[in-house]
């Protein structure tokens, strides 16, 4: 593998060439010429739906062993008995028996480059999206470029201790640790999603980080997209042990254009004492996605955890990312950013959990509906009795652009525990039109000024975004309002 | 020549301007002055093109082309200014980005300008003006003090060097060295670009310690009841508005 991929270590022209022809020939001799096979030369297909034998058969297709199948089975078990949530958005459309629920990774190259939407081609062409990056987030390549350069920065953490793998490996190569932590935070009887996703999952993100490591800079997705890690039913897991401190990366800015319209991911965080984890997601699935993602995790004493966000795309998302916050001195964060557009519903919030005294919470939404498009805020701030001198920040703004659009608010507060402060803002503005006014009045177009106030709007959240992304964002929003004023 | 002529002009149906002319010259400096409710600010506010403002009647020339029915951004384009009586706050949008956009939307495709050599104009421009530079790396009004606000209306001024320019009581509630940096500075802009051309509406008296007027003109109910020179400011300040208020 690694030979195959120093070969195509070319310079930058060549590999635009390269990619071009890769796109030109992409049913042909693709796995011959590229090297894009792994070790199972067969063609695996189980098709779509589920069942009992189905999820039988990916266990025994990974080679697992009777504890992961065990788990599998009763994550099916518990799939079939929990009922579809009444609240949130509507779900009732999702046709589970029009799902491959696991696809090796060689059967996925099977797409070609003309299968794509030229909507999805036009939006990459916009952002400036690298031609190795598109075929990749179009799912029609299935590696990309910087796997050299990974390898490179995977030396590194090595020799830190710290493990970056996909799920699957780590499953085979770290069994205690991932005995230890899989399926604590985020049980299969959390709810309908999580049960489906333990019953099926397949790739996602491990990452353990050892005591008083500190990883200097994210670790990305990006660098290691496959479409192992990328999956419909991906299975996170990150364990920052004491003393810790890692950011992780996941999504992009750009459409991920699937055909399958169900994602639903787990991700489950352990933060113990003094760690410090923030967990960035940019979701812009194509518009025929639900995406019903489970995202929690458990703060010890003294530690932070931080989720920042961000959903652009999909059909219908429902994720609250929450913080059990299990010790005294730990704080947890969401700060999140929801943008839904024709026929898009994000149904998204929060979950603080204090079961501690003196922890504290911040969560921070900012929503956009537009041309149609649904935002609603849902968040749940539980103290226990005895959650004492624990503190609490909620801030949930909504910004309308149309009359078409509509925003809600669902704020839960259970509060068992007096001695506890709570902060509490909302507020729900029309794009104002003073300031477009103003903004016009220097010469911006009314679709450049709206661009402008949004960008404004969500700024305090981008900040917190590296770089690269935050730049891509802020494209994406000027992009996302062509056409939608006036 | 900015041409103003027969303009009638009402909000929610009730007339505010009711057959104003008035005549801005390039390279020249106007002062319109008048009583509370003479509709001084109305006339700011429509002539850039507020939606809340609805002409009825009358025409609007920028150089001999028609303007009346322009949307408020191509007016900018076409060199027409408003420095705010209140500028709006524009929470997490930067000055400088911000300013930058504005820039390059009156740039022809293909000569936009670069971030550093636009943030060197933007400084070179803060420098001639004596305004300080934190206010170029603070977001867009937001947070800003009176004063404060009004020096970022004129830095955008000098940067975007339109060619008629009205400052709605930009001197209102300005301490005197605000004052001073502001209405100093547009002659150092006019020496820059002979062409840009003032039309200041004002209430007060003591801008002219910093700019002389070419032409006066009071306002009275929503028309320009007399223009002249220095000498109806001098009048104003001894007898007020009643001679005019006929």
């Amino acid at each position: 593998m690694s030979d195959n991929i120093q070969q195509r270590k070319t310079n930058a022209g060549d590999i635009v060439q390269e990619e071009v022809n890769i796109a030109r020939s992409i049913n042909n001799d693709y796995e011959e010429k590229y090297g894009f096979k792994d070790d199972v030369k067969n063609h695996i297909d189980i098709g779509k739906g589920i069942s009992e034998e189905i999820v039988r058969q990916i266990s025994a297709l990974k080679n697992e062993d009777e504890w992961m199948l065990n788990k599998r089975l009763e994550g099916y078990k518990i799939f079939q008995e929990k009922h579809l949530p009444e609240w949130g958005g509507n779900l009732k459309d999702i046709d589970f028996n029009d799902i491959h629920y696991f696809v090796r990774a060689t059967d996925k190259q099977g797409r070609s480059w003309d299968e794509v939407p030229q909507e999805i081609k036009d939006t990459f062409d916009k952002l400036g999206i690298p031609q190795a990056e598109r075929k990749f987030l179009a799912g029609v390549a299935t590696q990309y470029e910087s796997e050299v350069i990974y390898q490179n920065i995977h030396k590194k953490w090595n020799e830190l201790g710290v493990v970056f793998l996909d799920t699957d490996s780590a499953y085979k190569q770290f069994p205690d640790i991932f005995h230890e932590h899989f399926g604590k935070v985020i049980p299969s009887s959390d709810n309908k999603f999580a049960a489906l996703n333990t019953a099926v999952w397949s790739g996602g993100t491990f990452i353990y980080v050892p005591k008083g490591v500190k990883v200097e800079i994210p670790l990305q997705a990006y660098f290691r997209i496959n479409a192992q890690n990328m999956g419909q039913f991906e299975r996170t897991l990150i364990i920052a042990d004491e003393g810790s401190e890692v950011h992780y990366i996941e999504g992009c800015t750009a459409p991920t254009y699937t055909t399958d319209s169900l994602h639903s991911a787990v991700v489950e965080i352990v933060c113990k004492k003094n760690s410090r984890v923030r967990y960035t997601t940019i979701q812009n699935w194509s518009s025929n996605v639900y995406n019903l993602v489970t995202k929690r995790a458990f703060a010890y004493k003294d530690a932070v955890m931080e989720w920042i966000d961000c959903n652009l795309g999909s059909k219908l998302t429902m994720k609250y990312p929450s913080v059990y916050l299990l010790e005294p001195g730990a704080h947890g964060e969401v700060l999140s950013i929801a943008l839904a557009g024709k026929g898009q519903h994000q149904d998204a919030g929060a979950k603080m959990i204090h079961r501690a005294p003196n922890t504290s919470s911040v969560i921070n939404s900012k929503s956009i509906c537009k041309d149609g498009g649904r935002t609603s805020y849902r968040g749940l701030l539980h103290m226990v009795k005895g959650a004492k001198q624990s503190k609490s920040t909620v801030i949930c703004d909504a910004l309308i652009l149309d009359n078409q659009s509509q925003t809600d608010t669902y704020p839960y507060n259970v509060i068992n525990e007096k001695q506890v402060t709570l902060g509490h803002e909302a507020s729900v503005s029309k794009v104002n039109e003073e300031q477009l006014f103003y903004l016009m009045s220097r010469g911006l177009s009314e679709e450049e000024a709206a661009g402008l106030i949004v960008s404004g709007f969500i700024e305090p959240i981008v900040k917190e975004l590296p770089m690269e992304y935050a730049v891509e964002m802020n494209a994406l929003i000027q992009m996302s309002m062509a056409g939608s004023v006036g | 020549m900015l041409k103003v002529e027969n303009l009638h002009c009402e909000i929610d149906g009730q007339p505010i301007l009711m057959g104003l002319n008035i005549e801005l010259i390039p390279g020249k400096i106007h002062v319109l002055m008048g009583p509370n409710g003479s509709g001084k600010s109305t006339l700011a506010k429509t002539l850039m093109g507020h939606p809340s403002y609805e002409v009825t009647q009358g025409s609007v020339e920028l150089d001999g082309e028609d303007m009346i029915d322009a949307e408020v951004d191509e007016k900018s384009q076409k060199g027409l200014f408003m420095a705010f009586q209140y500028p709006v706050e524009v929470p997490g949008v930067h000055f400088t980005n911000f300013l930058r956009m504005a820039y390059n939307s009156r740039q022809p495709e293909g000569k936009k300008i670069p971030i550093f050599k636009f943030n060197k104009l933007v400084r070179e421009k803060a420098e001639l003006l004596g305004i300080e530079q934190e206010l170029l790396d603070r977001n867009l009004n937001e947070g800003l003090s009176g004063g404060e606000k009004k020096k970022a209306e004129i830095l955008q001024l000098a940067v975007l060097n339109p060619k008629y320019v009205i400052l709605d009581e930009t001197d209102s509630g300005l301490d005197l060295d605000a004052l001073k940096i502001i209405f100093s500075g547009l002659t150092k802009l006019q020496e820059v670009n002979p062409e840009m051309s003032f039309l200041i509406i004002t209430h007060y008296q003591r801008i002219f310690d910093y700019i002389k007027p070419d032409h006066v003109h009071i306002m009275y109910k929503g028309k320009v009841v007399q223009e002249g020179g220095m000498e109806l400011v001098d009048q104003i300040s001894k007898e007020g508005y009643s001679n005019f208020k006929k």
